[in-house]
């Protein structure tokens, strides 16, 4: 590595890594102090490395300065404190020296803690997934706003509503205790499951952006599965999703930016080590009760299966009859029908498909287009016009033209 | 001489947004570095900063109304002012909208310059 060679991140990584420590020293009400230290020592980066080089230790050398402001500011507020109020000041616990370790052990306990104070029930989900982006993620509201394919207002107001909760709520940087662990890692999981799948199916058409939030949602699930009191089945079975579904991310980026189908895709491009590793994790989650993300990473390992056999269409439709159960919604829905189509053929699924009248839903209509294709196909042409008329993403509108062109030159 | 006037990024950038300066400030830099035109440079951190006033008054920054100051320089070695110029057309501070780079000879004490 050169001497001006960054780690492609490091500043965002760093971000959640201070912010998280700096927290757990000065209280959780002070995370907007800790936000501008991360944000100024980055800063203070900016003022030194371009002219003297990258220091041998980046990582320590960004410690040591957040360290420095940190303490910088606690003795400027304590200043201020001992102005106003000296009694207070004359008791000893001013004067005790506040520990700011910033060490990878304490970093990573910090960032678990903050993770569960995020995820707390009384915090809507959508501020949730807001705020982790934010503070575990390090992303910055034109990152985040990209990514909901919403605007930097919108953006801004969700997170100040969010920390708004955070400051009512009188939340801390406990663990919650044993006991109630399991209760709160469900809203955890949903958190998790909600940024992944926000990457993963994002209406963005930026593919790196897509792709961090995949990679982001699956560090902070790694953390929990590294840690004896939260290492849950569900916690394995959501790794293992995730493990499957990223696995095909090479190839399901076209040339020029365009998204590759999966019927479509070069399975050679399927990442085997991921897929490996999402084995692995299924194994380890295979104990217990059958949670959701068991049954979508079994359905999710069946698709990683590159032969189209019988079994596997088989398997993926039963998998998303119990999956409907526990979870009714349109995707899931739509989904369950293009299993039955190749486990029941074509004729069957449009009769089922017909009876969820889901007309508006631009992936209803993209699949009975795909449906009708073959069978017919003034139908199919028609209902891919509708779709493309309800999609606004570049990506899908590549797509359904393609499948238009194909149906008028047939 | 080139000296960046901006204005203070702390509450505007992102990691990665300042993270992508400082591979676009160092690459500048050793662009410099590589004709062997570069001398030095530091940058002039935000926090901190004091003005100190004609009645000896002293104010925290920022300074006054304006929102740019001055966030930094460099000394190349340039044979001209236009050459100078040339790698001040090259920072990225001029990618927000306005900032400035200013270009100045310093002097040498030789009664020429």
């Amino acid at each position: 590595m050169g001497r001006n060679e960054l780690i492609p991140h490091l500043f965002r990584t760093e971000y959640s890594r201070i912010v998280a420590v700096l927290c757990r020293a000065l209280g959780l009400e002070n995370i907007a102090v800790a936000e501008d230290i991360a944000s100024e020592t980055f800063l203070s980066a900016l003022e030194s490395w371009p002219y003297k080089g990258v220091p041998a230790n980046p990582t320590g050398w960004l410690h040591v300065v957040a360290r420095h402001k940190a303490l910088n500011y606690l003795k400027r507020s304590r200043t201020f404190t001992n102005g106003v109020a000296p009694a207070i000041a004359a008791g000893r616990s001013v004067e005790d020296p506040i520990e700011i370790d910033l060490s990878d052990a304490n970093i990573t306990d910090s960032q678990l803690r903050m993770l569960f104070a995020l995820c707390h029930p009384s915090i809507p989900d959508s501020a949730q997934v807001a705020l982790a982006l934010r503070i575990l993620c390090g992303f910055g509201i034109d990152e985040i706003a990209s990514a909901f394919l919403t605007s930097r207002d919108t953006v801004n107001k969700r997170l100040f509503r969010a920390r708004e909760k955070l400051r009512t709520a009188n939340l801390t940087l406990e663990f919650p205790p044993r006991e109630e662990i399991p209760k709160r890692l469900d809203t955890v999981l949903t958190t998790l499951y909600l940024l992944f799948s926000e990457g993963y199916y994002s209406e963005t058409d930026d593919a790196v952006i897509r792709e961090d939030l995949c990679l982001e949602a699956m560090r902070l699930t790694h953390l929990l599965a590294g840690r004896e009191n939260t290492a849950s089945p569900d916690v394995y079975a959501l790794l293992a999703l995730m493990c499957f579904q990223s696995s095909r991310f090479a190839a399901r980026k076209g040339t020029d930016g365009r998204m590759i189908l999966y019927q479509d895709q070069d399975t050679s491009r399927w990442n085997q080590e991921l897929i490996a590793r999402g084995a692995e994790y299924l194994h380890k989650a295979s104990h217990g009760e059958v949670s959701r993300y068991h049954l979508e990473a079994a359905i999710a390992y069946w698709h990683t299966v590159s032969e189209n056999t019988p079994e596997k269409w088989e398997a993926i439709l039963r998998l998303y009859d119990r999956l409907l159960l526990t979870a009714d919604s349109p995707v899931i829905a739509l989904n369950r029908l293009y299993a039955l189509s190749k486990v029941y053929g074509k004729t069957i699924a449009i009769a089922e498909a017909e009876k969820l009248n889901l007309k508006d839903n631009r992936y209803y209509a993209a699949l009975l287009g795909e449906l009708y294709t073959d069978m017919d196909n003034a139908r199919a042409m028609r209902w891919f016009q509708h779709a493309l008329s309800l999609t606004q993403t570049q990506a899908e509108i590549q797509i359904l033209s393609d499948r238009i062109g194909a149906l008028k030159s047939s | 001489m080139l000296i960046f006037r901006h204005q203070d990024g702390t509450k505007v950038a992102s990691p990665e947004q300042i993270q992508e300066w400082m591979r676009q400030t160092m690459e500048w830099i050793d662009g410099i570095s590589a004709k062997n035109k570069f001398v030095v440079g530091v940058g002039l951190p935000f926090e901190d900063a004091r003005v100190v006033h004609h009645n000896k008054m002293v104010t925290n920054g920022p300074f006054g109304d304006i929102k740019e100051t001055i966030g930094g320089y460099i000394v190349v070695r340039a044979e001209s002012v236009d050459e100078a110029v040339e790698f001040a057309k090259g920072s990225p501070v001029l990618q927000g909208e306005g900032n400035t780079v200013e270009v100045r000879r310093v002097a040498r004490g030789d009664g020429v310059h």
